[in-house]
């Protein structure tokens, strides 16, 4: 659950994480020499490249796949991959390939999904402590403490049992349990930001604070939050797996590649194509969205440039 | 730390004893529940009990009593005295000798301690009389058939009333019985630990010096353990992992069908239910292929039914043979119904085999015009919707009762705790009530037939299959029998 | 020093109130309570209403968690309904075994992430740094349950060398119990090993670039002295700071390591308390993971203001 990790407080906190959000406001075109800086780093374009085929294999799953993914052919029951069914079929006749290609879209449907439930609860949350301060603040970050102190995937597994099992539920969870990082990133960003003369300036003008907010910091910590939500979006995927594998997810006939591989485990002997291709596609999933959050990290801050 | 420290301690020195010759390693299912005989209410806690706990009666492989702890019993012509003598001589782990005030206690205690699960299963008797020594009466406030069957099980495990009166309701934790082993230790999760017990009334028929039994869930992982040499027995061997155990050479399988049924269960009351007419169950039955269904999830290796009994029993009614399917007449009775599409939502069990069963028989119904929704939930979630009448029908397993009684007055008769179809029909309940108040074989058999009637055309559930229960062991190991409740008797086994 | 101790500390015990009180709350959520998992297959109703009634399910909700809490306060995290068990003796008895497999898994991530991540700092933009960041990004991505069915696949069903699952105490067979660890811990540190390589690449590369390196640097120090004598030692502080943080994410893969290789230790204990209504084990477990993880940050914070007192304004 390395990716997990990312989430977790003390990386963002300790400064090998994100750069602070005003190194890029005083260069001149950011966007344009951000995007020059990204598609200059290969391993962030393959990165990216992946990432878009599999978004349009989920968008186009129908298409895509050869099969419908929860029709069963009783006629191959575990039968090893053939020109017929490329990555073979499963304990009930179900075409491996196909629902792999529909398991698409439930890993990544969870892990966007997911990220912008907690991005969309974190961004107001974060911003709220880190501008008002004060009590509200004290009150915003005892109970994101509470939830940090809770390991990620431990918080997410009782989240989902006590939601119940199903896809929905398991976004709902990794959501919440991914949203105490986007507070705590947001207030720091915040913090960094407001100090600034140029939101100085803006108050001393007469702004209304949730002006200033909107207005002058939010822009100016979008990059940041940008970075973490690929790489939480990396975490998110691999915690979707994980919860349908210990069949707190998709259910059962809907395909994920997480409960594929939970039913593969049962079967390593005699059908081992069942446990190969869902884990070999969350790997690819995960390591994309990897290599675009890393490429992300670096392209905003040159600074870190390695 | 520092009971961390002791535990470990303890647990190393308790563990530097060498794995003896004699000593079983068997690899259960799950992890047991309470080991009190009183408290206990899992399958899984039985296949311990059989080691430590003897009962007044065993059963035979033809599902009549045999004697163990009693050695003979004598009902009174009203069918409501049951007299019981006991084998002499019988010692519990403790010491203490079993005589009448000790089963007299033990039956007691099932009947009255707090969260007895027994209490149910023997809730006829009004009181036990201790004659002499070694005769006790039971005396029943109504005739009561299944009563000797349930003493072939934890109603009639006898424990020691020294050792109960001193552990309360934390009997479990140091559980003292009078059967061949006695309880050593056990580390939740991980393993329960018996010993031979010397002064075993029959003690020259055990041969096994230690039994360890270990919980691992995952079937595949035990099988591996077993042909690894780290078990020397299992139980409940998936059905599609046989071909790996009868290719082995240094393994061998045993198997009985169950007593129990796999079914699925409706509730036809529920608001807007699709299922309410006894049509589209009929409908939904007829739409079922379940020889297809055996093949595909169980590689033909378990039983299919219709009844609360296997076709295999005694007591199952041979006027209504297994149906074939007829998918042509299932979309007739749809149609005649008014609801061609009934849309269905199948509640089932996250486990392993579940699931699958569930998907064929979404494929299979879906033939017929049906339209089920699968919804796979953990076990107490599927409790608490049957509990509350949240679904619509409810892949439903039962572990069975050597007495039919056991498999049926629960599910069927009007408002009993298992009867989640809501089922309520006089003639049900007066045949359920007739099969009860006699022991006589034939006027049970037209009790069953009637119950038949009733059900088959009703429909509260359908009867899908029987599971058989595969054990797997090593040639090491002789000795072993399967037993129709799927217990191992661990009486004559030896590694050799 | 001791004032920022006695801060951190004021902070950390709300922290740890407030979660306990979620994870409390949260488990109301649940359909079925204790005693309907607890009731058997008789379902027996008078069991049932006794059963509520002892572990007092009939109470409302602030009652239970003040009975609990009190009971918490006093080293007593309740009973565990379903195995009868005071769950400080659970814990006690799962935890040296979760504890061997994470100090395992370190040591597999120490091992393997320390050097790499020296080499790929000394080697900084060779084909050599490009292999360690690859081997890095593998160990991010990959998801650890499908590692260990994987290594499951090859080491105990094709080539038969390691057991696939089950855990022998070093008490009884230290080699048996090295046997059945080697592939959890292997799976477990590989993720773990790759942050530590980051951590260290980036520890590295900052004292590398110090004036103090550099100095020694030119008076001609050897490089393998100047990486082990002298910038090691400086670079270790954060690397071990930033490895006692990861202790979280060790916790969160031995919950799916152990479900994959039925290891018997905490993450186990607590997936089976899940799926079996066992309220007070899960909420045992999680206080103590998260007592835990919040001492460790704790710890981690310390050793970091000691190192640097700048931080300790904080």
């Amino acid at each position: 659950m390395s990716n997990i990790g990312i989430t977790q407080p003390g990386v963002i906190e300790s400064g090998t994480g994100l750069p602070p959000a005003t190194s890029l406001r005083a260069e001149p075109g950011p966007i344009r020499a951000f995007w020059a800086r990204l598609t200059a780093r290969r391993t962030a374009m393959v990165g990216l490249v992946i990432v878009v085929a599999m978004i349009l294999m989920a968008v186009f799953a129908d298409w895509v796949a050869p099969y419908d993914p929860i029709a069963t052919d009783w006629g191959a029951i575990r039968s090893p991959p053939s020109w017929a069914h490329p990555f073979g079929t499963d304990e009930v006749g179900h075409d491996v390939l196909s629902r792999i290609v529909f398991g698409a879209r439930a890993s990544l449907g969870a892990g966007l999904t997911s990220v912008a439930l907690a991005v969309a609860l974190g961004l107001p949350f974060g911003l709220i402590a880190g501008y008002a301060g004060g009590i509200v603040d004290l009150l915003i970050m005892r109970l994101t403490d509470a939830l940090l102190a809770i390991p990620f995937l431990i918080l997410a597994i009782a989240l989902a049992a006590f939601l119940g099992p199903s896809l929905t539920n398991a976004m709902v969870a990794i959501g919440l349990s991914a949203t105490s990082t986007f507070v705590r990133l947001t207030r720091a960003q915040v913090q960094a930001v407001a100090a600034e003369e140029f939101v100085e300036a803006a108050r001393a003008v007469g702004n209304p604070p949730w002006r200033i907010a909107i207005r002058h910091i939010l822009p100016n910590i979008v990059p940041a939050i940008l970075v973490q939500a690929t790489l939480t979006i990396a975490a998110a995927i691999i915690a979707e797996a994980s919860l349908s594998f210990l069949g707190l997810g998709q259910q059962p006939p809907e395909p994920s590649w997480g409960s594929m591989l939970n039913v593969a485990k049962n079967f390593l002997e005699q059908a081992p194509w069942m446990a190969i291709w869902p884990g070999a596609s969350i790997f690819l999933a995960v390591l994309a969205f990897n290599l675009l959050g890393d490429g992300l990290r670096d392209a905003l801050d040159p600074r870190q440039r390695t | 730390m520092l009971r961390l420290f002791a535990a470990g301690l303890v647990a190393g020195i308790a563990a530097l004893s060498p794995v003896q010759a004699q000593t079983l390693r068997f690899g259960l299912m799950e992890d047991p529940d309470a080991l009190d005989p009183t408290l206990a209410r899992t399958f899984t806690s039985r296949m311990v009990f059989a080691a430590m706990c003897d009962k007044l009666v065993d059963i035979g492989p033809d599902l009549k009593p045999v004697p163990q702890l009693a050695t003979s019993w004598n009902l009174s012509e009203d069918q409501k005295t049951l007299t019981m003598t006991l084998r002499p001589g019988v010692l519990f782990h403790d010491g203490e000798k079993l005589d009448a005030a000790a089963a007299k206690y033990s039956i007691e205690r099932h009947l009255k301690l707090p969260g007895s699960q027994r209490r149910g299963e023997i809730a006829p008797i009004d009181r036990v009389e201790v004659v002499d020594d070694l005769t006790f009466t039971i005396i029943l406030k109504t005739p009561f058939a299944p009563l000797m069957a349930q003493f072939t099980d934890r109603a009639g495990m006898m424990v020691s009333p020294k050792a109960a009166e001193r552990l309360g309701d934390k009997f479990s934790t140091a559980p003292v019985c009078a059967g061949p082993f006695k309880f050593v230790e056990r580390v939740p999760q991980d393993r329960i630990v018996v010993e031979r017990f010397d002064e075993y009334w029959n003690k020259d028929q055990i041969h096994l010096k230690r039994i360890e039994f270990r919980p691992i869930p995952d079937g595949t992982v035990r099988l591996t353990n077993l042909r690894a040499g780290q078990l020397e027995l299992l139980e409940r061997l998936t059905p599609t992992d046989l071909p790996q155990v009868t290719r082995d050479p240094k393994l061998k399988v045993g198997s009985t069908i169950e007593l129990g049924f796999q079914s699925i269960v409706f509730n036809p009351n529920r608001a807007g239910s699709a299922v309410a007419d006894p049509r589209v169950r009929a409908a939904f039955d007829l739409a079922i292929d379940r020889n297809a269904l055996n093949q595909v999830v169980f590689s033909g290796e378990f039983l299919p039914g219709n009844q609360w009994v296997s076709p295999k029993h005694p007591a199952y009614v041979k006027e209504y043979p297994l149906p074939k399917r007829d998918v042509a007449k299932a979309k007739a009775l749809l149609a005649e119904a008014g609801v061609p599409k009934p849309s269905v939502t199948l509640t089932v069990y996250a486990n392993n085999e579940a699931p699958q069963v569930g998907q064929v028989i979404q494929a299979m119904t879906r033939e017929a015009g049906f339209d089920v929704k699968l919804q796979a939930t953990d076990f107490t979630t599927a409790l608490d919707a049957a509990d509350k009448g949240n679904f619509d029908a409810y892949l439903y397993s039962w572990s069975g009762r050597p007495d039919p009684d056991g498999n049926t007055f629960s599910f069927l008769a009007c408002k009993t705790p298992l009867n989640y179809a809501r089922y309520c029909n006089p003639e049900a309940d007066a045949a359920l009530a007739a099969e009860r108040a006699t022991v006589d074989l034939s006027q049970r058999a037209e009790a069953w037939k009637s119950l038949a009637d009733r059900v088959m055309a009703d429909r509260p559930l359908i009867y899908l299959f029987h599971r058989k229960l595969f054990w797997a062991y090593s040639t090491k190991l002789s000795g072993f029998t399967p037993y129709p409740d799927g217990l191992v008797r661990f009486t004559g086994l030896m590694l050799n | 020093m001791l004032r920022f101790l006695v801060q951190r500390l004021a902070l950390a015990i709300p922290t740890l109130v407030i979660a306990s009180m979620i994870i409390f709350t949260l488990q109301q959520l649940l359909p079925g309570d204790t005693a309907t998992a607890l009731s058997g297959e008789e379902r027996d109703p008078e069991v049932i209403a006794f059963i509520r009634q002892k572990y007092h399910l009939d109470q409302p909700l602030p009652v239970r968690y003040v009975l609990w809490a009190g009971g918490v306060l006093q080293g007593d995290l309740g009973e565990s309904i379903r195995l009868q068990k005071p769950v400080i003796d659970l814990v006690i008895e799962k935890l040296p075994v979760t504890l061997e497999l994470a100090c395992l898994a370190m040591l597999v991530a120490l091992v393997i992430g320390v050097p790499m991540g020296i080499l790929s700092a000394v080697k900084r933009g060779t084909a050599a740094d490009t292999i360690a960041n690859g081997i890095a990004l593998w160990g991010l991505s990959v998801p650890n349950f499908w590692l260990g069915i994987l290594m499951i696949l090859l080491f105990s069903v094709q080539l038969g060398w390691l057991p696939a699952s089950g855990y022998v105490s070093p008490f009884e067979s230290l080699s048996e119990n090295l046997r059945s660890m080697a592939m959890p811990a292997f799976v477990l540190g590989n993720a773990i090993a790759a942050v530590m390589m980051r951590h260290t690449r980036a520890a590295m590369l900052g004292v590398l670039g110090s004036d103090y390196v550099r100095t020694a640097r030119a008076k001609g120090v050897s490089p393998l002295r100047l990486i082990l004598r002298h910038a090691l030692p400086n670079a270790a502080i954060p690397i071990i700071t930033l490895g006692a943080l990861e202790f979280g994410q060790l916790l969160s893969g031995a919950v799916l390591t152990e479900q994959v290789f039925s290891v018997p230790g905490f993450g186990k204990l607590m997936v089976d308390a899940v799926f079996n209504r066992d309220y007070a084990t899960v909420q045992g477990v999680v206080i103590c993971t998260a007592t835990t993880y919040v001492l460790l940050n704790l710890a981690a914070d310390l050793l970091a203001a000691f190192v640097n007192p700048k931080l300790r304004r904080a």
